[in-house]
């Protein structure tokens, strides 16, 4: 520990710490551009300049380190002349846009100048003109309002991973750009605008939509993909204009990925907003009464199941599971994939280690998964642990796939799994020799025929290279989306029988074993494959629209909050299937969120707490599952099509466009 | 009392002789190498401390001091010897005289200094315009290769040590010891934050130390004539010998290696022929290199040329370029031309020089034509102290100290200048200096 004296405040701090860190741990705020907590320190913008006793220029707190007795003056004459010469530099080039500038209002450089410039421009020269760049569809550039920080540069290539943003040209020619104009090939693009600590880099889709001022924001949760994205969602007027990520440590750090960020627009479009009967074969509107007496009169006496899909929160799910109890049904399904999943014991089907946890793995085997495409945020965070830590990553799957890391690569499909059971591959000798080894096994591997075998196989990999430790738990499984986990924590696995006559399909495609002549009833928000099937379609709410539970691929227990109104006649989904229960002449008993959050835990203990803390497996006993039956097909992700993975991106214009300029072979 | 010949350690300097090894060991070159290696790390050290050698770079910081931040012991990580030959200041022209009428001094100097700071390598990064001294030099190394010379048991003295030859793409700023460091890398010629110094972080993030050609290449003579000998040139804590480089409005600009503390003017009488026109045709100098201010004809009269002295007079030695300017010069025009270099190099990372130098060379050039007003001056005064000392590196400091030695020596000439042109008549144009 270093004692270090700011301001005359004495305060001890790690060694190592950078001066501006103690300057904050004594409570003083230190200007800055350039530098961030999550990137490496480049010192460029000499905002954060502080007096230091004895030193005859003023220094970069931000890339200084404390020494013992130093004392550091953050409100000298020095310290402020050298803050106002540096506002004014930045200013002298930037343009006077504010009024029109998206940033404007919640912009670094706008409050700085407030803070510690100066009053008047005494700049009479030409300003600098700088071509704007294309960097894709997401982000916009305004490149006129760049104060060369270089965020964007180091975010690019230390936390996304792909190196192709830079600066080029030297002193005031300074560009930041990707040299040859092309679109960043990332799925974290979005953070780009929330480091840019200026206007120069904006929300394409967002573009002149609004002042940050007229926004209400509200906290909520992604479920977009299963990392479980803190958010938070600015809307005006009932609709939402952007989703931003909140700082979660434990989770998504501060970052967010582009599909969760920017797929919103997809909520506005081809919405259910009203119920809707078949009547002759064909669907016609119909009212809420209209509709619950077809279902009443559809499922009588008929063999019932319900179907929770990807996107099903946990309120509306364990709704839908004591309406099924109350019909006399045990058939219960929320594995649409075909996912062989065995949730017999929790840590069978979560990402036990945890997103932060990836961090103290020192060796990590990768199974059928492509978690840049299924999980970018917690892609970047093994990326995070192979840059710092060099750790091995083995990888099975695809060959020549770019993680943005160093992978291993280890064979395509099951053969190669087989051999690792067999104890026999040299990556046996790397997990062994690892302290602290992990697994990911990508739910994509699950939904072969073989899912069963690749589980158990999985599982046994774990529990014979020393993933499965008393403190511990080195087995993963990655989910894709934020519903798939709350419906396993509800037993929604019995399984829906061939013979099934009625099906509730809560956000669900229909079965593919689904007969001919079965009562189909559709509850969700965006009308696809199954509301087209349906007889009765009841239109629900989408996740913003909603205060609901959600589950994230480490089984953390999560709150997402409405920020809007459900459009049209739209429901939030518990409150559909009460209503519905009453006309069903069941009634279910709750009629208050806190009822029903009362009976999630009743249900399962879990949702009483937050879900996850590290733990450890003691129970080394597998899923269930043939190990030697893993057939030797190779193993593929399920997600293809990142841009378009979910309903609500797959109606989202934004979203279409990324298809189009990353995957022009996929796209319509 | 001029240096006499027999204490020239640059005995070729103006390439009379040839460069080559037989011809340079007739010189005195390469002799008891062997002898002065054996000695050891710690006895070269000492000899460096104590002849008073001083940075020939610029900066001025003393060169046994700056060794001895090497780690003693060398770790996991291999030293690197970096020599800077990237000579871009302008009014100096001395280490290419060096690279190529007197490339073993430099070589033999590479391997000394490895010996010191425990480098068994050593990179010369040779300024991209440099082609033919970068041909010769390379030449030279392997002429020492297959001497023995370098090489494994280098001299045969035990030490292994290799010599390499890098040339740079022109940048100024490749000169700044860290973006030599990381153009050195392969990267882009940006300066890094200091600390960590490169002693501890330098190359390839190995222990490193950086030294101009000029003081590489004076120590295997220091080491074989001895401290002393070197100590007694100049004046206390100016010790040795140094090469000036005269140009400008002098009758015969040349190179010339002389005794530290030499007067100014009996420097350019002696050896540049005097000032064209007489020494009362003298306006200003500037004593060392481009990027330090420049002193009016008053200090010119009795000023010495060394480090401490040229302080006091709030400019610096430098490099030692010494660019003599006659009453025919527009000083604002000059200056203004030095300004536009300096944008020019900036290499736009930190934000005063990026934005800053743009803004002091765009008023020069409004100063340069009198097209600002009286208090314009002095907000360029205040640009310039809001660069100085707020960057990384020194080039800013560098950029803006000829603009603030114009100001401080001849604000007068510019508010006439001004006046001038509101007064709707052209200036008086004087001679251009680009």
């Amino acid at each position: 520990m270093a004692k270090v004296t700011v301001d005359g405040i004495e305060v001890e701090v790690p060694n190592g710490v950078s001066v501006l860190q103690a300057c904050e741990a004594a409570g003083k705020e230190i200007p800055r551009f350039c530098y961030h907590e999550r990137l490496s320190v480049a010192g460029n913008c000499r905002m954060c300049l502080v007096e230091v006793e004895k030193a005859p220029k003023p220094i970069a707190s931000c890339a200084y380190p404390v020494a013992d007795g130093m004392k550091v003056f953050t409100d000298s004459p020095m310290v402020r002349n050298g803050r106002r010469g540096v506002m004014e530099f930045l200013l002298i080039n930037h343009p006077l846009d504010c009024p029109i500038c998206d940033q404007g209002g919640e912009c670094d450089l706008q409050d700085q100048a407030v803070a510690f410039g100066g009053d008047a421009s005494r700049y009479r020269e030409e300003k600098r003109a700088v071509k704007d760049k294309y960097l894709g569809p997401l982000v916009k550039t305004i490149m006129n309002r760049c104060i060369q920080c270089t965020r964007c540069v180091r975010f690019a290539t230390e936390v996304a991973g792909v190196p192709e943003l830079g600066a080029t040209n030297r002193g005031e020619n300074m560009e930041i750009g990707t040299y040859v104009e092309k679109a960043l090939t990332t799925e974290l693009s979005g953070n780009l605008i929330d480091i840019c600590p200026v206007g120069a880099l904006t929300s394409r889709p967002y573009a002149y939509v609004s002042r940050p001022w007229e926004l209400r924001k509200t906290d909520s949760v992604d479920v977009l993909d299963a990392t479980g994205t803190n958010i938070r969602v600015d809307a005006r007027a009932g609709e939402v204009l952007r989703i931003l990520p909140r700082t979660n440590d434990d989770v998504n750090e501060e970052w967010m990925a582009d599909r969760g960020r920017f797929a919103f627009d997809g909520l506005k479009r081809r919405r259910l907003d009203r119920p809707w009967v078949r009547q002759n074969g064909k669907l016609k509107p119909a009212s809420w009464a209209e509709a619950f007496t077809a279902i009443a009169a559809g499922i009588k006496g008929r063999k019932i199941g319900a179907v929770a899909g990807e996107l099903a929160d946990a309120e509306a799910t364990v709704a839908l599971r004591d309406l099924m109890a109350a019909l006399g049904s045990n058939h219960l399904e929320c594995r649409t994939d075909g996912a062989a999943i065995d949730a017999s014991r929790r840590d069978f089907y979560t990402f036990n280690t945890g997103i932060a946890g990836i961090e103290e793995a020192d060796a990590l085997l990768i199974i059928g998964s492509n978690p840049r495409l299924e999980a970018p945020v917690i892609n970047a965070r093994i990326r995070k642990r192979v840059a710092t830590g060099g750790i091995p990553v083995g990888f099975i799957g695809p060959r020549g796939l770019n993680l943005t890391y160093a992978q291993d690569w280890l064979g395509e499909g099951g053969a190669t799994l087989s051999a690792l059971v067999g104890g026999q591959h040299r990556f046996n000798e790397v997990l062994r020799a690892a302290k602290r080894p992990m697994l990911i096994l990508g739910r994509g591997a699950l939904a072969r025929p073989d899912g069963a075998a690749v589980l158990a196989a999985a599982w046994q990999v774990a529990a014979q290279n020393g993933m499965l430790q008393a403190d511990w738990h080195g087995f993963n499984l990655l989910h894709q989306f934020g519903g798939q986990v709350a419906p396993l924590d509800l037993g929604f696995t019995t399984g829906i029988p061939a013979d099934i006559e009625a099906l509730w399909l809560l956000g669900a495609e229909v079965p593919a074993a689904v007969p001919e002549g079965a009562f189909v009833i559709y509850q969700g928000h965006h009308g696809e494959a199954g509301a087209a099937r349906a007889d009765v379609i009841l239109p629900g709410a989408a996740y913003t629209e909603k205060d609901a539970t959600w589950v994230n691929t480490e089984g953390r227990v999560q709150r997402g909050r409405l920020a809007v109104y459900p459009p049209g006649e739209a429901r939030e989904d518990w409150k559909i299937l009460r209503a519905a229960s009453e006309v069903l002449g069941i009634r279910l008993p709750y009629d208050s969120m806190d009822g029903v959050r009362a009976r999630l835990v009743e249900a399962n203990p879990v949702f009483g707490g937050p879900g996850f803390a590290p733990h450890g497996c003691t129970d080394l006993a597998g899923p269930v599952g043939d190990v030697g039956g893993v057939a030797e097909a190779a193993f593929a992700s399920s997600i293809h099509n990142y841009w378009q993975a979910d309903v609500i991106s797959r109606a989202s214009a934004t979203m279409a466009e990324c298809a189009r300029t990353y995957l022009p072979q996929a796209a319509e | 009392m001029a240096l006499s010949d027999k204490d020239r350690i640059f005995t070729n300097l103006y390439g009379l002789q040839d460069w080559r090894l037989p011809a340079a060991r007739k010189r005195g070159q390469w002799d008891g190498t062997k002898a002065l290696i054996e000695k050891g790390r710690d006895w070269i050290i000492e000899e460096v401390k104590n002849s008073g050698l001083r940075g020939r770079g610029g900066a001025g910081f003393p060169t046994g001091l700056k060794w001895s931040f090497m780690p003693k012991q060398p770790g996991d990580r291999p030293h690197y010897l970096v020599v800077n030959a990237d000579e871009s200041e302008p009014g100096t022209c001395k280490d290419r005289d060096i690279l190529r009428h007197d490339p073993h001094t430099l070589i033999e100097g590479c391997l000394v200094a490895g010996v010191a700071m425990g480098a068994h390598a050593g990179y010369i990064y040779v300024r991209g315009e440099y082609y033919n001294e970068h041909l010769v030099l390379q030449a030279a190394i392997d002429e020492a290769y297959a001497a023995g010379l370098l090489g494994p048991n280098a001299c045969g003295a035990g030490w292994d040590f290799d010599l390499y030859v890098h040339r740079g793409a022109g940048a100024y700023i490749c000169g700044e010891e860290t973006a030599l460091i990381e153009s050195l890398e392969g990267k882009k010629g940006m300066p890094r934050l200091k600390p960590p110094f490169p002693a501890a972080v330098g190359l390839y993030g190995c222990p490193s130390t950086v030294n101009n050609v000029e003081t590489i290449a004076v120590v295997p003579t220091i080491l074989r004539r001895g401290a002393p000998w070197f100590a007694g040139f100049g004046r206390p804590k100016n010790s040795g010998t140094k090469i000036f480089c005269i140009q400008g409005h002098v009758n015969k600009p040349c190179n010339v290696e002389e005794e530290m503390s030499i007067p100014l003017r009996e420097l350019i009488e002696r050896h540049a022929g005097g000032v064209r026109g007489g020494w009362d045709n003298l306006l200003a100098v500037i004593p060392g290199g481009s990027s330090t201010p420049m002193i009016p004809k008053a200090v010119c009269d009795d000023v010495l040329m060394d480090f401490d002295a040229l302080r006091e007079h709030k400019t610096g030695l430098g490099t030692a370029g010494v660019i003599v300017m006659d009453k025919s010069t527009d000083l604002i025009k000059a200056i203004a031309r030095l300004s536009t270099f300096y944008k020019h190099e900036s290499c736009g990372q930190c934000t005063p020089c990026r934005e800053g130098m743009g803004w002091v060379k765009r008023m020069m050039d409004r100063m340069v034509e009198g097209r600002a007003e009286v208090a314009e001056i002095d907000v360029l005064e205040q640009v310039t102290r809001q660069i100085e000392g707020h960057t990384i590196c020194a080039l800013a400091d560098g950029g803006v100290w000829p603009v603030q030695g114009l100001i401080r020596h001849f604000r007068p000439m510019m508010e006439e200048r001004i006046a001038a042109y509101k007064a709707g008549k052209a200036a008086p144009m004087a001679l251009a200096a680009e």
